[in-house]
């Protein structure tokens, strides 16, 4: 067939003078501005445009948008994108697009053979068949067989995700005649108004509708409106946008698929707001008879519109088969642009007058049904007889249109959790009560004619405009043209005269009427288990087209009325959404940010490896020299604190200044041991538990003056610690006076350690007396460092002397040069964690996370010192009382001395009795080489450990068992004179 | 996503937020007056009905405020705004 001979001479809201370029399956085609995939393709008489899912039959284009059940295609190039509807996706210049689920194509499909075998492949074939033994080991080649078309394999490149916020009075979604109508009024009343609609131009069913309002085309009318509505500052109106989830508190998702930047690929809005219309339109339905799936077997509507907007003839002889009035005039229109329409076959009993006046001239055959239709890659006869049975007729055709009735698309007024009611007036499940604020207008509230939508649409809107508190302006609304009234019987599928017939009730998902008995019979008679033992209204195109049916043919089949069925919950999306539009921009590196020292490029410089040291903090873990390994590294930065002098970057260090009245009370409620006996210029050590007795914290507080303290946490913990001091402070003590301030990254601080670290500190510092006996361990002195004003805090993590010099942030590149500068005659040795970890293990001081584990308390670390025994009160303290009267053994902190001792032992190995294979009596939390003791070190959890200094404990490895002595958890300076030097 | 009336800031978001758990009474001042029972009853039993609940919410993302409001587990209607609790 020559190109475009299917092009009706004249019409469409297409543009004929812009000729685009496309290929489908591998061949060249060409169509027009404005088509879409589908309406080029009828055009060019392509019909076969696709394999069914399970048993590959030929299918072809059934609807004109979202609810096209029959087509799917992936884009390949650039704009690679799975499992889109061929109705929905815009013809552009370089369009190349194939069917999904043939191969190696839709003429001649290896898979076809499927259907020879369907007999074999009933509802629940796969999940009954490939029990035995494993289902997962069928499943890929399964899959393979069945499978729709595969992801993208490379990353966008016309754009990026974006995601936004919006806010506004009134949304209206949908810009058909009842939704355009509301904004007009919202919009004119002064109400911030969203106006969203999933196609590029506005008009809903109007682009599909030779109609008139005021006397002219009705897109004259929309254009008007869109035209005032886009002058207004309080419209945001987005095109080719759909609202696709409806959230709790009024929050609706809206997808922009084409935003006008082009740097945008597609834009997320979440749009909250304090009313909503939903003007969603109406939705046909498809009737269920023997082969209903051929190629040019399509929805009524899709004609209509294929005709009105596009200008195609998707036929050149048709056959209608309808249940309801609308029809008659897709068959006037038809009859009118060329198609020769041979007959309507109507299912009722009962036709009116007006609908066989608007028809004259076509055969009206009534209470006929069409029984099954005739033809292979192309319908070529419609079968009839009457409703009741009896002889059949035939009547050729390359064209069956099917209107089964309409659904009001209540499908995000349902997830909004308003409440459907089955109104046997049009025969169709419509909004009954709302639960949030919201409303539906037109035919998405079972209002089927323009008329009743118009009005519809201003009174919603007067509504909304009430509920904001504003009033609605009088306006007169555009005039229509009579109009058919709709009437229907229904008619949810045709009686199969053969019991192997296909009478699909989801076209996409293979499922046939015999399927929906057959699970009824097995006793999946609900509605929700019909679905999921048959997977009906399981495709991409969720069942809009075919649902009802199946609750049809439920109710048919049980003698039950549908309103007692129900139907099976609407969730979102309400369209695929791709997973880039739901992320936005939170990808890669966004997601959760590094957190950075003012230093880090003078670590990288310094050829650091950078680790993540607990919230997202980088620090160096280790600086490598050339040619030294990891131990090497490791082990010379920890031998120069031990032996010289070392510096670590402290600044991600948590940090808290906490002021007021009742500042020492809280630190008192906070930590087991007692802070309010503080003298200034002092700290000391604590340990914070939750209620439940875990301990959450430890670190060190200083006294910097009356009623105001200086706390430091654990890097990683910081902001729990916020979140509990906040919720004390607020929940549990609001009548206290304190104040909580976050200094984490005002403070930042280098830490100076090992034996010459006094020496260091003061050729950097003459203002404050560093001697030992002037500045004693624990205590805090504020003076210059470097000219830099600092607060400096004698800790020590790593058991040596220690000067932790803490400036403001922003002058800290300079204190660290300068720290460098003046310890290079004494061999300052930057130091990383990993050297760290080392010192603070042979000094078997604590780390959470590995020692502090939530199962282990102060008492089992051999710190029952810090629980007060003072204070009547503190957090946690009632709760480690009641877990210690429980006489169960302990995992108690001891030191292992590996036996082999070049031998390491993984973190986390279990120790169990003998080294058996059984319940584990322990585990290690730490194992390092110590550079102190010149051999492997552990620290280790162990069952009554203490009462065992001595014995020897068994660590299982993966391969072998390694014997260890216990040890007291200190290998390096017990009594601690080195660190209070 | 909740949309949550700080006192403080007003209509938020639920992403400005962290969920600060139960409501339940204010810690007692003395809890070694209480049976162990008593404790372990406070700590850990929390009512979790269908229907309304009373929680608190951290606007963390925001001022900073712990407030407490009455959510039905059903729907998410916030049935009571509540009101802060420093004051």
């Amino acid at each position: 067939m020559p190109a475009s001979a299917r092009r009706l001479p004249t019409g469409g809201i297409i543009d004929r003078s812009k000729s685009i370029g496309f290929r489908f399956n591998g061949k060249s085609y060409s169509g027009f501005a404005g088509d879409t995939l589908a309406s080029a393709l009828i055009a060019n008489g392509v019909s076969l445009t696709a394999r069914s899912f399970k048993y590959h039959r030929p299918r072809g284009i059934v609807g004109a948008g979202h609810e096209e059940p029959g087509s799917l295609v992936e884009l390949v190039g650039d704009e690679q994108s799975a499992n889109q509807p061929i109705t929905t996706v815009r013809l552009r210049d370089g369009l190349d697009a194939r069917s999904v689920n043939c191969w190696p194509s839709p003429h001649f499909d290896l898979m076809g053979i499927n259907q020879l075998f369907s007999r074999f492949i009933p509802a629940a074939f796969y999940y009954k068949t490939f029990m035995w033994p494993n289902w997962h080991l069928f499943e890929p080649h399964i899959r393979r067989a069945a499978g729709l078309a595969s992801a993208p394999d490379a990353l966008l490149h016309q754009g990026l995700y974006e995601t936004r916020h919006g806010h506004c009075d009134i949304l209206v979604v949908g810009a058909g005649p009842a939704g355009l109508t509301a904004a007009l009024a919202a919009a004119r009343a002064g109400a911030r108004v969203m106006l969203v609609d999933d196609q590029m131009q506005a008009g809903g069913s109007l682009s599909g509708l030779a109609e008139n309002l005021d006397g002219r085309h009705a897109l004259q009318w929309v254009d008007d409106v869109v035209a005032e509505l886009d002058a207004l500052a309080n419209v945001v109106r987005l095109r080719s946008a759909t609202a696709w989830a409806y959230r709790e508190h009024n929050l609706i998702m809206v997808t922009e698929r084409a935003p006008d930047e082009d740097h945008v690929f597609q834009r997320t809005w979440r749009v909250r707001a304090r009313q909503v219309i939903i003007a969603t339109g109406a939705i046909e339905r498809a009737m269920v008879f023997a082969d209903n799936d051929r190629p040019g077997i399509m929805m009524a509507s899709a004609a209509q519109i294929y005709v009105n907007r596009y200008a195609v003839a998707p036929g050149q002889r048709a056959v209608v088969f309808t249940n309801n009035n609308s029809a008659y005039r897709v068959a006037a229109e038809m009859k009118a642009a060329g198609i020769e329409v041979a007959a309507i076959i109507d299912s009722r009993t009962d036709i009116d007058d007006a609908a066989r006046s608007l028809a004259a001239g076509i055969e009206i055959c009534q209470g006929q049904v069409v029984s099954r239709s005739e033809g292979r890659r192309r319908v070529k006869a419609a079968v009839i007889r009457s409703a009741a049975g009896g002889s059949e007729r035939r009547i050729a055709c390359d064209l069956l249109v099917m209107s089964g009735g309409w659904n009001p698309a209540v499908h995000l007024f349902s997830q909004s959790r308003g409440s459907l009611r089955y109104d046997t007036g049009i025969e169709a499940f419509v909004p009954d009560r709302a639960v949030q604020a919201c409303l539906c207008a037109g035919s998405a509230s079972g209002l089927f004619t323009l008329s009743g939508a118009i009005e519809d649409g201003a009174e919603k809107a007067r509504l909304a405009l009430r509920a904001c508190g504003l009033d609605s302006p009088n306006a007169k609304l555009p005039t229509t043209v009579s109009e058919l009234p709709y009437t229907i019987e229904a008619l949810w599928h045709v009686e199969q005269d053969n019991p192997a017939a296909k009478s699909f009730v989801d076209i996409q998902n293979d499922v046939t009427l015999n399927d929906v008995h057959l699970a009824m019979r097995e006793g999946f008679g609900a509605v929700e288990h019909v679905k999921r033992y048959t997977t009906a209204g399981m495709g991409i195109d969720q069942g809009k087209t075919g649902n009802i049916n199946v609750i049809g043919a439920i109710a048919n089949r049980a003698g039950q009325d549908l309103q007692d069925i129900g139907t099976t919950t609407f969730r979102s999306p309400y369209v695929p959404i791709e997973f880039g539009a739901i992320g936005g921009q939170r990808e890669g590196p966004v997601v959760l940010p590094y957190r950075h020292t003012p230093i880090t490029d003078w670590h990288r410089q310094a050829g650091a490896e950078m680790y993540e040291a607990g919230a997202r903090w980088r620090r160096p873990g280790y600086y490598p020299l050339k040619g030294e390994s990891f131990q090497q590294t490791v082990d010379r930065e920890s031998l120069a604190v031990r032996e010289g002098v070392g510096v670590y970057d402290g600044a991600p260090l948590g940090k808290f200044e906490i002021k007021g009245p009742d500042a020492g009370k809280f630190l008192d409620l906070l930590y087991t041991n007692v802070f309010s006996t503080l003298k200034t210029g002092m700290g000391r050590y604590g340990l914070m538990l939750t209620d439940d007795g875990i301990i959450l914290d430890d670190g060190v507080s200083f006294k910097l003056g009356d009623n105001h303290f200086l706390m430091s946490t654990s890097t990683g913990h910081a902001d729990e610690v916020n979140r509990h001091m906040e919720h004390v402070l607020q929940i549990e003590r609001p009548q206290w006076q304190v104040m909580i301030t976050t200094v984490t990254t005002q403070w930042a601080n280098a830490t100076v350690c090992g034996p010459k670290a006094r020496q260091l500190v003061e050729k950097l510092c003459t203002d404050i007396d560093l001697s030992a006996e002037a500045f004693p361990f624990m205590a805090m002195r504020e003076g210059t460092v470097a000219g830099i004003a600092a607060r400096i805090c004698r800790v020590s993590f790593t058991g040596e002397l220690s000067f932790e010099i803490n400036v403001a942030a922003r002058h800290f590149a300079k204190l660290w040069d300068k720290i460098m500068e003046a310890g290079g005659p004494m061999g300052i040795v930057p130091v990383g964690s990993e050297a760290n970890h080392v010192l603070r293990v042979e000094k078997g001081f604590l780390s959470l996370g590995h020692e502090a584990d939530g199962t282990t308390d102060a008492y089992d670390l051999g710190m029952g010192w810090i629980m007060s025994k003072k204070k009547p009160d503190y957090i946690g303290k009632r709760s480690v009382e009641i877990r210690r009267a429980k006489d169960r053994p302990r995992r108690e902190l001891v030191g292992l001395l590996i036996d082999d001792p070049a031998r390491l032992v993984t973190e986390g190995a279990p120790v169990t009795p003998e080294g058996r294979r059984q319940a584990s009596e322990g585990l290690v939390t730490a194992c390092v080489h110590s550079v102190a003791l010149k051999r492997s070190v552990a620290l280790a959890l162990l069952e009554d450990g203490r009462a065992r200094i001595g014995q020897k404990a068994h660590i299982r490895m993966k391969d072998d068992v390694v014997s260890a002595e216990i040890t007291a958890p200190c290998f390096y300076d017990p009594d601690g004179e080195r660190l209070r030097s | 996503m909740l949309l949550l009336t700080c006192p403080f800031c007003g209509p938020r978001d639920e992403s400005e937020f962290a969920h600060g758990g139960y409501a339940r009474k204010q810690r007692p001042d003395n809890p070694q007056m209480m049976s162990d029972d008593a404790w372990v009853d406070y700590l850990t039993v929390p009512d979790n009905p269908m229907g309304p609940v009373r929680e608190k919410w951290w606007h963390v993302r925001g001022c900073g405020t712990y407030f407490t409001v009455e959510r039905d587990t059903r729907t998410h209607d916030i049935t009571d705004e509540g009101e802060s609790h420093a004051s």
